[in-house]
């Protein structure tokens, strides 16, 4: 999970790394009433969780309150690479002397931590890391030692920063891990990392990145979450925890495994090309190994009250939940939600391979059920959908 | 032939006792798994499935000789876990469980580097490893598949599944699902390996998954080290992105790690990749055919 810079710049302050003060606003009311409280010339800032805000026009300097106001309302409700400005953070404007980059993150191919530093901070950073990589130091961080005041230092050092913002870069860079780990954070990207002109070392922005794995020991990542952009559908599938993601298609996915769903998207994709209006994946839903009746009707919920779903496709691959089974579980999802009025009324592919496989198509059969067709392959059976979807019955 | 597990390898259990322990210690015992206790330092010294339960790793294999552990412990527990089967030195380190922190991986993982890689990890969030007619460690179904001549690689569960049914009457050496979270213990590049120098191995497959670089990297190894063919399949074309699809490792950010790249850096170095699994099934069967 992302964390808004606001969220992300609380939650530096807890782990005592000097950021500037700021309030959030929602509206432009709030933001007046921020940058009286604030006085002085201030900073309003978009709160969108992506890149590339500076530069869309999502940052602006304001002189007093009534500057703020202005700025406020050209800001809030701006769209930032398809995310719509819904708050922004007033800050106290800070004197810059120089402006530094720096972040802990996880180094997949490496498996281990990394630390970036350099003193050529901002904006164009990855213009920097790519054209002049020399000035980009990057230094593993081992699970095992992490990193002490000694190590920051040198990472400090390593970035080519000056002597003198050493100490105060040391020290921020050392409760910058603390943050990354006791947080279970993959990613705390600090850009610029600036020394103010009283020589304070300061974090002017932060991102952060936290593991959503680790919220069994993280009760209070909760709070982060950001119910108002997160897609109504999706809320619902994760109350009844199913893994569902809301994609733009018409053809509604069923399957069992986060890599044979992700297959079954591409091979529905594929068949959809050959089709009147190009038919594609509505969804990504893994109903995981059992696929039990409970699960599969819960499923089946979800996707039925999609209206842009036009047909469905049930992929299964039996393997320690056979294929009887999961027939059985389609026949009383069927029935379940027939007993509560939501009766399936969208055609409905199912394609059952595995084990015990014809047995499961001979329960399918011998239902009857309505408006289901059973095809055997995944590439015949996706295309099958692909074309109920095109027809759009 | 087969890579890592054999009709010789003994198998204990982590977390045996707990509900998805017991279950798949039975199917593992039903497959003919030379399963031969368990390890719960709350339980130690009961019999559960009929296998004697052990207070500690090292306890266990001093009184069974196993070499194989499989750990099915909650997230929680999982990074102490494989560090005590780290510390107790058994060769193989199977990690069912699914969810674990990434700080908890990436720890165990600095962890076995510390002690000397004498603990090889498969894992975590995986369906583990097969060798069929010989062994299987872990949660793939038995029944799906023959033994055989084809080695697999996977980071995918139920794709592993498919190819394997999908190709059953060639049958397999051994498949290995080396799971999809960004830090994992054996990696494609290791099983490629051990497979190229497999003599009962003719030929690989290799499933790969949008995130990350790790198809990427096993390109180059391809190029350089193996001669055996290889078939691919990556799966996530038409994922859109910034979005997780049930994977921790499963997610596209900016250009690098989208399954196109993968497939060109793959085809690049003559890896036949296929569009669907069915396809990729395909190609292995011409493969396997001509010889």
């Amino acid at each position: 999970m992302d964390l808004f810079e606001h969220q992300a710049k609380e939650l530096f302050a807890d782990y005592g790394i000097p950021v500037p003060r700021g309030i959030v606003a929602h509206t432009v009311e709030e933001a007046r009433a921020a940058a009286e409280q604030l006085t002085g010339r201030v900073v309003v800032k978009a709160q969108v969780k992506t890149g590339g805000r500076g530069k869309a026009g999502g940052v602006k300097v304001a002189d007093d309150a009534a500057d703020a106001v202005e700025k406020a309302t050209a800001i809030l409700g701006m769209d930032i690479k398809g995310h719509t400005v819904h708050k922004v953070l007033v800050e106290e404007a800070s004197a810059i002397a120089e402006e530094y980059y720096f972040s802990f993150l996880l180094d997949r191919a490496n498996r281990t931590f990394l630390a970036i530093c350099s003193a050529a901070g901002g904006m164009d950073i990855e213009e920097v890391a790519h054209s002049t990589p020399e000035k980009v130091a990057k230094v593993p961080v081992s699970a095992l030692t992490g990193v002490d005041r000694a190590k920051a230092r040198d990472i400090a050092v390593a970035g080519g920063l000056p002597e003198k913002a050493l100490d105060g870069a040391a020290e921020l860079i050392e409760k910058l891990w603390c943050a990354f780990v006791d947080e279970d954070a993959t990613l705390v990207e600090v850009n610029p990392m600036i020394l103010a002109a009283d020589g304070q070392v300061k974090a002017l922005d932060g991102k952060v990145t936290l593991d959503d794995n680790a919220t069994f020991r993280q009760s209070d990542h909760e709070t982060y979450a950001d119910k108002a952009a997160e897609d109504p559908l999706e809320a619902r599938a994760k109350e009844k925890d199913l893994n569902y993601v809301k994609l733009d298609g018409d053809v509604g996915i069923i399957g069992n495994g986060a890599g044979l769903v992700m297959s079954t998207l591409d091979v529905v994709a594929y068949a959809g090309e050959a089709f009147p209006g190009k038919p594609s994946p509505a969804n990504f839903l893994d109903i995981g190994g059992g696929a039990s009746a409970e699960v599969m009707a819960a499923g089946l919920e979800i996707i039925m009250s999609d209206p842009s779903v036009k047909s469905i496709f049930v992929n299964v691959f039996g393997g320690i939940t056979a294929c009887d089974a999961v027939a059985n579980g389609i026949v009383s999802a069927f029935k379940l939600l027939e007993s509560r009025g939501e009766a399936v009324t969208h055609p409905l592919v199912v394609r059952l391979d595995g084990n015990n496989a014809q047995l499961g198509r001979q329960i399918l059969a011998d239902a009857a059920l309505p408006r289901v067709e059973l095809v055997d392959t995944m590439d015949d059976a996706a295309k099958r959908a692909a074309e109920l979807a095109a027809a759009g019955v | 032939m087969a890579i890592w597990l054999t009709e010789n390898s003994k198998i204990i259990v982590q977390g045996m006792t707990g509900g998805e322990g017991t279950k798949h210690t039975r199917r593992m015992l039903a497959s003919g798994a030379r399963v031969v206790g368990g390890v719960n330092a709350r339980k130690a010294g009961t019999t559960h499935e009929g296998l004697p339960v052990f207070g500690t790793v090292k306890e266990a294999i001093e009184k069974t000789r196993a070499d194989v552990s499989v750990v099915f412990v909650p997230p929680a527990f999982t990074k102490d876990a494989v560090k005590e089967a780290i510390d107790a030195e058994i060769p193989l380190c199977v990690v069912i469980t699914e969810g674990v922190p990434v700080h908890d991986s990436t720890e165990f993982w600095a962890y076995a580097v510390a002690k000397g890689n004498k603990t090889r990890i498969i894992g975590p969030n995986c369906p583990g490893i097969a060798s069929p007619g010989a062994s299987n460690a872990g949660i793939i179904p038995a029944d799906i598949t023959t033994a055989g001549r084809i080695g697999l690689v996977s980071k995918s569960g139920t794709l592993t599944y498919q190819l394997m049914y999908e190709l059953r009457d060639f049958g397999f050496s051994t498949a290995v699902g080396i799971g999809g979270d960004p830090v994992i213990g054996t990696t494609h590049i290791d099983a490629l390996q051990a497979f190229q120098e497999d003599p009962g191995t003719d030929a690989i497959v290799m499933i790969g998954e949008i995130g990350g670089d790790a198809e990427e990297r096993a390109a180059a190894y391809i190029e350089e080290h193996v001669t055996k063919p290889v078939v691919a399949y990556v799966a996530g074309f038409t994922a859109p992105e910034g979005k997780t699809m049930g994977h921790a490792g499963a997610i596209v950010s900016g250009s690098a790690g989208t399954a196109q790249a993968k497939k060109e850096a793959l085809e690049k170095v003559g890896v036949r990749v296929g569009k669907t699994p069915s396809e990729t099934a395909r190609l292995m069967r011409e493969i396997m055919q001509s010889r």
